[in-house]
């Protein structure tokens, strides 16, 4: 689940103001509003990367309001994927899991696994400047993943990509988030994405969010 | 008319260059390159040879360990006060080389100056021409690595503190690597200014044969005594160690 309470957040000549709302358990949101809207801002701050003025934030049934990001239980899509660029696409997929200290056997099977779901198994030792924008993504989403988060967060995922690699994305982003039980909030422009993948809709216009009614979902 | 334009700045340009080569091959061909080798060869020169090599080596990686956390600070920090601390860093650049040794020479007869002095002699020291070069080197180096940082995409480093780093790791892991070339680019700014550093050294260490004379040195020296060819000679030597250094920080991409 994910549940923002009153959550205020400014910024020189921008506001965001009295932000509640909640995409509960295994539920997929889809967050909408025009370019400068706050979309980022607000993404940002449920990550932890900005401290909001008031309100709370809860993941699961935790208040994650003061936590710093790496003890959030989240993983993170940015627009263009992010890849660490001196990493190859094994390196970028475990590495959240060697942060973690963990076995570097399991890390292998792990990396692989999520490699086979994103079909990105012949990609494992390229380096990100050599992707395309679908293929960037798809390492982004299993580098997400790796660290099985309660709660993924995507901003814009698919806006840079051509029509067909979005439709690929769209289908692997429901089965995905369906396999990996995890609730998600998806950040986009685009009225397609938010009908094909949204359990929750939510519009952001001057500096409010509002939950927009199931009704007028179709 | 657009092409008249494009052709009057090409040949401003050239004009420039132009002149620039005539003065490095004038200088080049000024003697004879057994002349050259014969002065290269001789113990003083060979002496400040390598205490310019070492010295320049160790003010530009004491240069580059501290731009790296500066240059971060400020690029990426948003603090009170940042435009006045970003001016004050600049200092080293703008003030006269000479006044640099002054101020190091007068700071080292303080109290405190007196007190380091007792652990680690720097006046009229090795010590002294690495800290004299690195005062000044280091003011270029930290604005080498600012402008690397404000290169680099912050987001990467976002998303790794999203997978259980701290801030800490993050810039360590994700960060420093892309910045690596950055890093060898500032390195080589700060060794190239420290190898032409000539002002503060000659005041805060002195101009000490086969003790701290450094190749700006050598061809003061030279010169003050009427000996121009050593003078030329090891101004060669300079140049041909500028220009690898040159062509060394173009090869890693960086523009400095």
């Amino acid at each position: 689940m994910i549940r923002l309470e009153n959550i205020s957040w400014k910024a020189p000549g921008f506001a965001l103001e009295e932000i509640s709302f909640v995409v509960p358990a295994n539920g997929y949101g889809v967050l909408m509003g025009r370019t400068g809207s706050g979309k980022t801002s607000l993404v940002e701050i449920i990550c932890g990367l900005r401290r909001p003025a008031s309100g709370r934030i809860i993941l699961g049934e935790r208040d994650v309001t003061r936590d710093p990001p790496n003890l959030r239980g989240i993983g993170y899509v940015p627009q263009d994927g992010a890849l660490f660029s001196t990493m190859n696409v094994r390196d970028q997929i475990g590495f959240g899991l060697r942060i973690r200290r963990e076995d570097p056997a399991a890390i292998s099977r792990t990396v692989d696994a999520l490699a086979a779901e994103m079909s990105i198994s012949h990609l494992l030792d390229r380096k990100p400047a050599g992707l395309s924008g679908g293929e960037k993504q798809r390492v982004a989403l299993a580098r997400a993943l790796s660290v099985k988060p309660a709660v993924l967060l995507m901003d814009e995922p698919l806006s840079s990509l051509d029509e067909e690699t979005q439709t690929s994305l769209i289908d692997l982003l429901q089965r995905t988030q369906k396999g990996h039980h995890v609730t998600v909030l998806h950040v986009t422009h685009s009225r397609r994405e938010a009908d094909a993948l949204a359990t929750v809709r939510l519009q952001i216009d001057q500096g409010k969010v509002t939950t927009v009614p199931a009704a007028r979902l179709s | 008319m657009n092409r008249v334009f494009w052709i009057t700045l090409s040949l401003i340009c050239a004009g420039y260059l132009l002149f620039w080569a005539l003065m490095l091959g004038s200088t080049a061909t000024f003697t004879s390159p057994a002349d050259i080798w014969n002065v290269l060869l001789s113990r003083e020169i060979r002496y400040a040879t390598a205490l310019s090599l070492t010295t320049c080596t160790l003010a530009a990686l004491a240069s580059v360990v501290l731009a790296v956390p500066i240059g971060y600070l400020m690029s990426r920090a948003r603090f009170p006060g940042r435009s006045v601390v970003d001016a004050a860093l600049d200092i080293p650049i703008v003030l006269p080389p000479m006044v640099v040794g002054l101020c190091l020479l007068i700071f080292f007869q303080t109290r405190f100056g007196n007190a380091i002095e007792q652990v680690i002699p720097f006046t009229y020291t090795v010590a002294g021409v690495v800290l004299a070069q690195f005062v000044i080197a280091a003011a270029f180096a930290i604005r080498t690595m600012r402008g690397v940082f404000d290169h680099l995409p912050s987001r990467p480093e976002d998303v790794a503190m999203t997978l259980g780093c701290t801030r800490w790791q993050a810039v360590w892991h994700v960060t420093l690597p892309a910045a690596r070339r950055g890093m060898f680019a500032a390195g080589s700014v700060a060794w190239a200014r420290s190898l032409g550093e000539f002002g503060p050294v000659l005041v805060f260490a002195g101009a000490t044969r086969m003790k701290t004379e450094v190749l700006p040195t050598s061809v003061w020296l030279a010169w003050s005594v009427g000996e121009l060819e050593q003078g030329v000679a090891v101004s060669i030597l300079m140049i041909a160690l500028s220009m690898a250094v040159l062509i060394g920080i173009r090869l890693t991409g960086e523009r400095v």
